[in-house]
């Protein structure tokens, strides 16, 4: 075609020209994670629907990866890329334990995702990755990053699909934001616990990517507890 | 899509930013929005008026595309007032939002770059009416709160949790602007001071928030 029309030109029968066929390596499976650390606790919840567009692939898909007894991800975003992460982690830990003959720290584990997710800079890994636990001195802390590794440590976080209705409330309920005469302590778990099941019912309200139920990890010095909870299902 | 500056271009309705509200309560209604006018990261103005008294009980909240903003809001005030005129009695906000609705599908394919919100209480019956709509006038008209503007994201997620029935006027002045503000702090381009209308039966309430300013 030697027109310079920007129309396309569609012929009439089947032409014998090549075909363009467009592939992407990357999907957005939806999934929202919250979380929130106290003094000697720290809970992560992630929704356990997995989906692409309107469809929905399972309801029941943990959303939570504990890395050590004290350490637990949370990841949100392209599953096929939270399965690569994840098994390329749990080999690290691995092999840290192996060459230094303890399991990792909360905050050595925190610095080694973002050096692995940065590691893929210019083809990420497309997650957002919540990483919670106890530190050295056993208070609970929030990692939250972005795909490519930014690292910022934090009390509370809210992230994947419902991360913005979700972050505000937890500013004004955890954070204390804009409220006047209070005195900002940390909360109890059976609060955080409450305030994260509550988040969780608002977002699966106007999320159609969270939902099903929440699968919620409570972290203390103990060990690690699950649990779950029903969110509405359509 | 073309890459601006700063932020990469998305849409013209979030091209000035804004953060709108209105939720229902008992006998009440309120509408609340931010003071920003902005050209994308760019602050330009922390007064910038975006919600209008229509009526007595009657007001109109227009989100979206700036420029959009005062010719829409014109435009609405001299076909509510020339319907009042003709028919000698005052408009409903049901008729008036049929009314709104009306005039941006009538530029179905090139409209106006705002998406309106309309909180009141009937003239006759006083009974509350909040209701929003797309840039080409599909209504929504729920039974508890409506949200607009580049933090609506951020609004439902609040007024989602906070919103309760039957709230009277001091609650839901609590409720919209502790709502409103969380979510803007949360949207770079909205925020700047928040102003709050409550409409109750025989007055209504303006207040003005001070707000974190960054």
């Amino acid at each position: 075609m030697s027109s310079s029309v920007s129309r396309p030109y569609y012929p009439d029968y089947l032409a014998e020209t090549p075909t363009k066929h467009h592939f992407s390596p990357y999907a957005d499976n939806g999934g929202s994670i919250v979380a929130i650390a106290g003094d000697d606790y720290v809970v992560i919840a992630g929704d356990t629907r997995l989906s692409a567009g309107f469809q929905i692939y399972t309801r029941q898909q943990n959303k939570l990866f504990p890395l050590t007894k004290t350490t637990v991800l949370g990841c949100a975003g392209c599953w096929c890329d939270t399965l690569t992460l994840t098994r390329l982690l749990n080999t690290r830990m691995q092999m840290y334990e192996q060459e230094h003959n303890k399991t990792m720290s909360t905050p050595a584990a925190a610095q080694m995702l973002s050096t692995v997710l940065y590691y893929k800079r210019f083809f990420p890994y497309y997650i957002s990755n919540m990483l919670v636990g106890l530190d050295d001195e056993g208070k609970g802390c929030v990692y939250s990053y972005d795909p490519i590794g930014h690292c910022e440590k934090a009390k509370y976080r809210a992230g994947g699909s419902a991360g913005a209705l979700l972050q505000p409330l937890l500013d004004n309920q955890v954070g204390l934001k804009n409220m006047q005469n209070v005195q900002v302590e940390s909360i109890p778990l059976d609060r955080a616990l409450s305030i994260l099941k509550d988040v969780f019912i608002s977002a699966a309200e106007r999320d159609i990517y969270t939902g099903d139920a929440i699968y919620i990890n409570i972290v203390t010095k103990d060990g690690i507890k699950s649990d779950s909870f029903p969110l509405r299902k359509d | 899509m073309t890459q601006l500056n700063f932020i990469s271009f998305q849409s013209i309705l979030s091209y000035n930013g804004s953060a709108m509200v209105a939720m229902k309560g008992e006998r009440c209604v309120s509408i609340a929005t931010d003071k920003r006018f902005g050209i994308q990261a760019q602050t330009v103005s922390m007064d910038f008026p975006k919600v209008f008294e229509m009526g007595p009980h009657l007001y109109l909240g227009l989100p979206g595309l700036a420029t959009d903003i005062g010719t829409v809001y014109e435009k609405l005030r001299f076909r509510k007032n020339l319907f009042e005129l003709r028919e000698n009695r005052r408009m409903s906000p049901q008729i008036f939002s049929a009314m709104v609705s009306n005039m941006l599908y009538e530029k179905r394919f090139g409209p106006f770059f705002v998406e309106p919100i309309v909180a009141g209480l009937d003239p006759y019956t006083c009974v509350p009416y909040v209701c929003n709509m797309d840039l080409i006038g599909c209504r929504n008209e729920p039974e508890d709160f409506v949200t607009g503007g580049s933090a609506s994201a951020q609004l439902f997620g609040m007024c989602e949790s906070l919103w309760e029935p039957n709230m009277g006027p001091d609650d839901l002045f609590e409720t919209t602007s502790q709502a409103l503000i969380n979510a803007f702090d949360r949207d770079a381009i909205s925020g700047w001071g928040a102003i709050v209308h409550i409409i109750e039966k025989d007055k209504v309430t303006t207040r003005e928030l001070k707000t974190r300013m960054d």
